[in-house]
């Protein structure tokens, strides 16, 4: 007998349909917007109608359906040693840092500022030694350095200094070689990086129904070499997107459908993920929140579509817009990463991440990485462990008048119970007055100096760190940067 | 076996929870002639404080503390006959009587801080839950325990503590008193004139062996 897996499902199988319908009869009929030309070619010679002035593109539903069977139904990942770190496949769950972060909350100074490489390494550090992340993220664009080498450079501090997956992603079309070479150092050869993917690269298409050239291109990139590419279509309801939840769903399905057939028609069988980065549109403060409950909501619809469609999955989720790690903080991202868990979201990205996906911070990656564990704990489900269940246990309680050091409690405590950090705080009210009185904000930060001070094994070979060194050199003089920061 | 390597397994025994193990060593031990307060202090004694280490270190939970705690009990059962038998006196650290006041039958507590203070050499006297006043001061009496344990889960019988305490002043009964459980605080443990405080059992072990050093 095995658990249940409990189980989040928005749409009814009947509305799944109609919003597949009407985004094939959108692609097909308003089309899509493509400014990359060798896309659009590729487009046009499949036999796609296309407006050259307009540089619109109309999909017909019979090559979406041809492209969503080359598509991989599961793709795995792997971590810089080659050992395998997300299995994106049926309801499995894996989280990841929320990436590019323009600015990081600074615990000392209580205020929000430009990050620096410094706070590059410590992030990323700190994504390693936390137990509940799959993956990293490229998630902090260093403000030292200059913007066309974020990418690579952030790219480049995080293979370096982390030894999980990577999500990432392109900022300027000639980021992606650099970037390549990277993880083909790394991986040893570009078959064996075919292989074995070490990173994801998003790729975000501009609502609505819009390709832009970079993102374009770095989705027939990443096709051509292996590389996973996540579609992060992001219609805000009520500004880029229709208000209706369920019409931002089918613009969604809409342009992800169009990403697939992009992506297949560069190389069959490359691997997609059904991904995405939708929003409300606060109408009142113009922002995106992304701890809106019917963000989430739209997230959880078009995650199951995606499955429908039987795509691996990737959801911004886990994550806040509050300013600071708070209460707010906790309680969008603990919302946010129970709906991605019951929903079997195969990568989850959003942890750390505060203020519409602008600003991480180092604390709430802390807390977040405990209420990873917890979701990951939910959707395990109650496991009929031995049978019968409990009536030993009863018989034998008045041996010793607890149980605490039964056999069974013994055999399964640590399997039955997550047990978190101590950001998390369960001592008795006197023992928290004892020591200190400290808020989940001051025990995070008190755990980010611990994490951070601990001794690590570096993970890459002497050689391999030469090779990425001199890569990120020669970027950095093609780029004007004469001296790197870290 | 040499007794050094003897003594290393009877640490092993408690640091693994092992009490059939422990108990066989404990004879095996004294079969070979080795000094009782040798196996105690470098064996089993070793063993627990090791337990209580990797329980600071976040390593253990309760299940290990409480199951190494049974192990070393399981060792004492052996070693004390063996000891009186022999004439020799154990080093003793007290005599303690332990239990959850009257009107509250939260036992859980109580019953953890008892199998720790037994581990570390406490001669502990459990009383149960739901125990009245009078005879928390006429076992103290009979006993002549050093210590008083008592727990209080609930607010309304955390008063109990303070008649106890009252009622072995009252008599002259020179016992110190410790007191815990979840309303229980330092403070409250002042106002009554309770002598020690410990907010969780790991705390209330080391708070006892104080009041005895």
């Amino acid at each position: 007998m095995k658990a249940r897996r409990p189980k989040l499902e928005m749409l009814s199988p009947d509305l799944v349909e109609k919003i597949i319908s009407e985004a094939m009869e959108i692609l097909g009929g308003i089309g899509v917007f493509v400014e990359n030309g060798e896309a659009f070619s590729l487009l046009a010679d499949a036999g796609c109608k296309v407006d050259q002035a307009e540089r619109r593109v109309r999909i017909g539903e019979d090559l979406v359906r041809l492209s969503l069977g080359k598509a991989p139904k599961s793709i795995q990942v792997f971590d810089a040693a080659g050992d395998p770190a997300m299995d994106l496949a049926g309801d499995n769950v894996h989280f990841d840092p929320g990436s590019a972060a323009v600015n990081v909350y600074d615990y000392d100074a209580k205020t929000i500022r430009k990050p620096t490489s410094v706070d590059v390494v410590s992030f990323v550090k700190l994504t390693a030694r936390l137990k509940n992340y799959a993956a990293q993220s490229t998630g902090v664009v260093p403000s030292d350095i200059p913007e066309g080498f974020a990418d690579r450079y952030r790219l480049y501090l995080g293979l370096l200094h982390c030894p999980k997956p990577v999500v990432t992603g392109t900022f300027e079309v000639d980021a992606f070689q650099p970037m390549k070479d990277m993880l083909v150092a790394v991986r040893g050869s570009e078959d064996a990086l075919r292989e074995k993917p070490l990173a994801i690269f998003d790729a975000c298409p501009s609502p609505p129904l819009k390709w832009s050239h970079l993102t374009c291109q770095s989705v027939l990139d990443c096709a051509r070499a292996g590389i996973p590419s996540e579609f992060v279509s992001m219609p805000l309801s009520g500004a880029t997107a229709p208000v209706t939840l369920s019409g931002s769903i089918v613009q969604h399905t809409a342009e992800t459908l169009s990403g697939v057939v992009i992506a297949q028609l560069a190389e069959p069988g490359s691997p997609v993920i059904y991904g995405g980065s939708p929003s409300i549109f606060d109408m009142k403060k113009g922002t995106t929140p992304m701890g809106a409950i019917e963000t989430m909501m739209i997230d959880a619809s078009y995650t199951q579509i995606g499955k429908t469609l039987g795509l691996p999955t990737h959801a911004y989720m886990a994550l806040s817009d509050s300013k600071m790690p708070d209460a707010q903080g906790g309680l969008e991202s603990g919302m946010g990463a129970l709906m991605a868990a019951l929903c079997g979201v195969n990568v989850v990205s959003g942890p750390g991440m505060l203020a519409f996906e602008n600003c991480q911070s180092l604390e709430k990656l802390v807390i977040d990485n405990e209420i990873c564990g917890m979701a990951l704990r939910l959707v395990r489900g109650v496991e009929p462990r031995e049978f019968p269940m409990a009536t030993e246990q009863l018989h034998d309680f008045f041996k010793e008048n607890h149980l605490l050091s039964h056999p069974s409690t013994l055999r399964w405590f640590r399997e039955e119970f997550y047990f978190p950090g101590k950001s998390i705080d369960r001592s008795t009210d006197q023992e928290w007055l004892k020591r200190g009185s400290l808020s989940a904000l001051e025990r995070a930060n008190d755990e980010v100096q611990r994490l951070l001070e601990k001794d690590v094994e570096p993970h890459l070979e002497e050689a391999v760190v030469k090779t990425l060194r001199k890569i990120i050199t020669d970027e950095g003089e093609r780029k004007g940067v004469e001296k790197l920061p870290c | 076996m040499n007794s050094e390597a003897l003594l290393k397994e009877m640490r092993e025994a408690v640091i693994q929870g092992n009490s059939d193990a422990a108990r066989n060593l404990a004879e095996k031990g004294l079969a070979a002639g080795v000094d009782v307060n040798k196996i105690l202090d470098e064996g089993f004694v070793k063993g627990i404080e090791h337990v209580g280490r990797l329980w600071e270190d976040g390593e253990y939970f309760l299940p290990e503390l409480v199951r190494g705690a049974e192990a070393m009990k399981a060792a004492l059962a052996v070693i004390e006959p063996a000891i009186l038998a022999g004439g020799q006196d154990r080093k003793r650290l007290g005599r303690a009587v332990i239990g959850t006041i009257e009107g509250d039958i939260h036992d859980i507590g109580k019953t953890l801080v008892a199998a720790m203070m037994t581990a570390y050499g406490f001669e502990v006297t459990d009383l149960g839950a739901d125990v009245p006043v009078t005879t928390f001061v006429e076992k103290t009496k009979e006993t002549g325990a050093e210590l008083v344990c008592m727990s209080a889960l609930l607010t309304t019988t955390m008063v109990g503590q303070k008649k106890v305490v009252d009622l072995l002043r009252e008599r002259g009964i020179p016992a110190k008193v410790i007191v815990g459980g979840a309303p229980v605080s330092q403070d409250w443990a002042d106002e009554i004139g309770a002598d020690g405080y410990g907010e969780s059992a790991v705390a209330a072990v080391e708070v006892a062996r104080s009041l005895v050093a």
